[in-house]
């Protein structure tokens, strides 16, 4: 019997008895339609999150220029001053997986406005790319631009924190505030952004043009945010920072002072245009990685870091918390769909049942078609194909139901929804296996019929 | 060579301990193109010795010899082959599929032994078979829609449409009233004089023996009468060459 007529054979089979057929493929069809809506669902709320996560800043790396050490004792991230704003642009034109970067120059200090005064816990020279960077948007007035960074204006961006202390209602666009008695013009005010994944308050922050709180507020960042960078002068490091003597006072140094022509042979590598760090997003948080990696290439070449060598810098990401977020999803969707999968295995022992009793009922019919020369294996097929006919038949539905569902659930409740083909896929063929599976034995009980029983059956 | 051949075809039922013997001993010979009728009391064993000879059960004990190939011993799924092929049965209570058309139910024999055949050329052999029991008109009925003389005819029809040797009748007309049962043996005989197919039928009628040319006395599970034939040469020869079928593969 070739495949076309025993479909047919089937499907005839199934006609005869639709109203049963309908209610036996039932639990197959909600099985199934709960596993495509958890599945669209699920996928939509994990690209959801992922936008969500790429907004916290997921997508963000931070490089930070390496250890400095003295005497054995390493100084931590970013105790040398290693990055330029060189290295910021030529990272922005050189690697396709960044969307941004922008420097950062930090200081800390008081803001004074009339008579009132804050110390932001954020203050950062940068440039204006900083809050495409920082996912970030202006409440009112502009960013300062690229020009005032170039000629170090003395201009400034306000977060709503540091505008709520000083301002207290007032616009502050077009108002001057001071800093360490320099006087800074308001150009706009960054919109709100609440605490970070740390608690910590990001509108509390003032945002400048880095070549003017470099050069107008600390003065040298080498000095005031760098411990090593005071290094710059020709006096000695570990004498002023190695915490040992510190703790010895007034002993003699442990180190012999270094001569000055070692400092002459070995002087420690001092830039007047460099930056704290530079902040840069990658394109969206799948790309983090291969930003970084191109940041490593492109910074250890302009670096002239040779093969083997540790780099004087390093990239962090935020990997952890995406990984946190999407292993949430994850884990929500496994869950929601290992119980759509228990539906379907319910709805199997469903068409099992109805199986069975079809073979009961059949005896006769059975009996008949191995009278008239049909053998064991054609009635198990017979059986078999009835069953996962059925079940793919309710596969279908349970698709379209689901994808209906989903829909649904899109138009009413605006939840996102992303439709998942290999939730399609994978639900074909579990309802074909569990056609298989759950049609294989009453099929079985079937084929094993004696001829000459199965007509005498009553 | 006869056709059918049995030789010492014993059957007994096994009930928990008890042991109902049914069969004790059938001897029988059947030449191509005869017609034979099987009479016998009821509960004497008739339609069990049918069911061995239609290969639907197997004897406790004896040969079953067809065409000079011993069948009681062949497996489950050559007999099935033998039963599609060689035999076709026709039932007292006619076990045509509910539901199905007459030419479905005619058809159905040809979906477990001829897969070379398309959906078309099956319908032709099927609506063939029809006409040849004259039911041309009633190709689409339901066997619901069909009278009882009607019915067995499609299954009589059913039986034929593989061109078996040999067509075995449980009491073809035992749900049938005398005129009918008169058409349907009328068949069988047209059958058997045209297409020199075998027959054998069970009956209790002894009109019958007026259509069959041999009639086989059963009593108590033992041939009483008519085990022998006239030999093959005395049997009419089948004038239906073109029936004879190729071996199994
Ligand atoms: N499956 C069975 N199990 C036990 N005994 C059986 C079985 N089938 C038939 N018999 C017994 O075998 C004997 C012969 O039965 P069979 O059906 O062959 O009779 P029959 O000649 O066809 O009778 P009838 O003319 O009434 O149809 C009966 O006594 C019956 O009780
Ligand atoms: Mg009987």
């Amino acid at each position: 019997m070739n495949a076309f007529r025993i479909l047919l054979t089937a499907s005839k089979a199934l006609r005869k008895n639709p109203m049963r057929a309908l209610l036996t493929t039932l639990g197959i069809v909600i099985g199934v339609a709960a596993v495509i809506a958890m599945m669209e669902i699920g996928a939509g709320s994990s690209q959801a999150l992922q936008d969500a996560i790429s907004s916290m800043g997921a997508n963000v790396l931070m490089v930070v220029p390496g250890t400095a050490s003295s005497g054995g004792i390493s100084f931590g991230a970013g105790s040398v001053t290693t990055l330029s704003p060189a290295d910021c642009e030529a990272m922005i034109k050189q690697c396709p997986a960044l969307r941004g970067a922008a420097p950062q120059v930090r200081a800390r200090t008081q803001v004074v406005y009339g008579n009132r005064n804050w110390v932001p816990f954020w203050m950062t020279g940068t440039t204006p790319a900083y809050l495409e960077v920082a996912n970030w948007t202006m409440a009112e007035g502009e960013v300062f631009t690229e020009r005032d960074v170039l000629a170090a204006n003395k201009v400034c961006v306000l977060g709503q924190t540091l505008v709520r202390e000083l301002f207290q209602g007032e616009s502050p666009v077009g108002k001057e505030i001071r800093l360490k008695n320099v006087s800074f013009k308001v150009v706009g005010v960054l919109a709100g952004k609440g605490a970070n994944m740390m608690g910590m308050d990001q509108d509390d922050i003032l945002l400048a043009p880095w070549t003017t709180i470099k050069n107008r507020v600390t003065g040298s960042t080498l000095q005031s945010t760098n411990q090593s960078a005071s290094s710059s002068s020709s006096q000695d490091t570990s004498g002023s920072i190695n915490t040992l003597s510190q703790l010895y006072p007034g002993q003699a140094s442990l180190y012999p002072e270094k001569s000055a022509a070692q400092i002459a042979d070995n002087p420690m590598p001092v830039r007047f245009e460099n930056v704290d760090r530079i902040m840069a997003a990658a394109r969206n948080a799948g790309q983090v990685q291969e930003a970084i990696a191109q940041i490593t290439d492109l910074l250890r070449e302009r670096h002239r870091i040779r093969p083997g060598e540790p780099s004087d810098f390093s990239v962090r990401d935020m990997t952890e918390m995406t990984d946190t977020l999407t292993s949430t999803t994850q884990l929500m969707t496994n869950l929601l769909l290992s119980v759509a999968m228990i539906s379907l295995v319910v709805g199997g022992v469903g068409i099992m049942n109805i199986m069975l009793v079809s073979v009961t009922e059949r005896t006769r019919e059975i009996g008949l078609r191995m009278a008239v020369g049909a053998r064991g294996r054609d009635i198990l097929r017979q059986f078999l194909v009835e069953a996962v006919v059925l079940c793919l038949a309710g596969g279908a539905m349970g698709i379209l139901l689901g994808h209906g569902g989903s829909q649904l659930v899109q138009a009413v409740l605006r939840w996102p929804v992303a439709t998942s083909p290999a939730a399609i896929i994978a639900s074909v063929a579990v309802s074909a296996s569990v056609g298989i599976v759950f049609g294989f034995y009453p099929a079985w009980r079937a084929s094993r019929l004696d001829p000459i029983e199965a007509l005498r059956y009553e | 060579m006869e056709l059918i051949e049995l030789k010492e075809i014993c059957k007994s039922y096994f009930l928990g301990e008890m042991t109902v013997p049914v069969l004790r001993g059938v001897s029988l010979q059947v030449a191509q193109g005869e017609l034979v009728a099987l009479m016998g009391a009821s509960g004497s064993g008739k339609s069990t010795l049918m069911n061995i000879l239609g290969c639907l059960d197997r004897p406790t004990s004896g040969e079953y010899w067809m065409e000079g190939r011993e069948v009681s011993v062949l497996s489950a799924d050559q007999r099935a082959w033998l039963r599609n092929r060689k035999l076709g049965f026709v039932f007292q209570s006619f076990n045509l599929l509910p539901r199905t058309s007459a030419l479905e139910n005619v058809a159905l024999p040809l979906a477990y032994g001829a897969a070379n055949l398309t959906q078309r050329e099956t319908a032709e052999r099927a609506g063939e078979m029809l006409r040849l029991v004259g039911l041309q008109d009633r190709m689409s009925h339901e066997p619901s829609q069909l009278s009882g003389g009607q019915q067995q005819r499609v299954a009589i029809a059913r039986a034929m449409v593989n061109r078996p040797q040999v067509i075995l009748a449980d009491e073809p007309t035992g749900n049938l009233d005398s005129r009918t049962s008169e058409d349907i043996l009328d068949l069988f005989q047209r059958l058997n004089q045209e297409s020199g197919i075998t027959i054998i039928l069970v009956t209790h009628d002894a009109e019958v023996s007026r259509h069959a040319r041999r009639v086989v006395h059963i009593q108590d599970g033992l041939i009483v009468q008519g085990a022998y034939g006239r030999g093959p040469a005395a049997a009419a020869q089948p004038p239906g060459a073109e029936l004879t079928l190729t071996e199994a593969p």
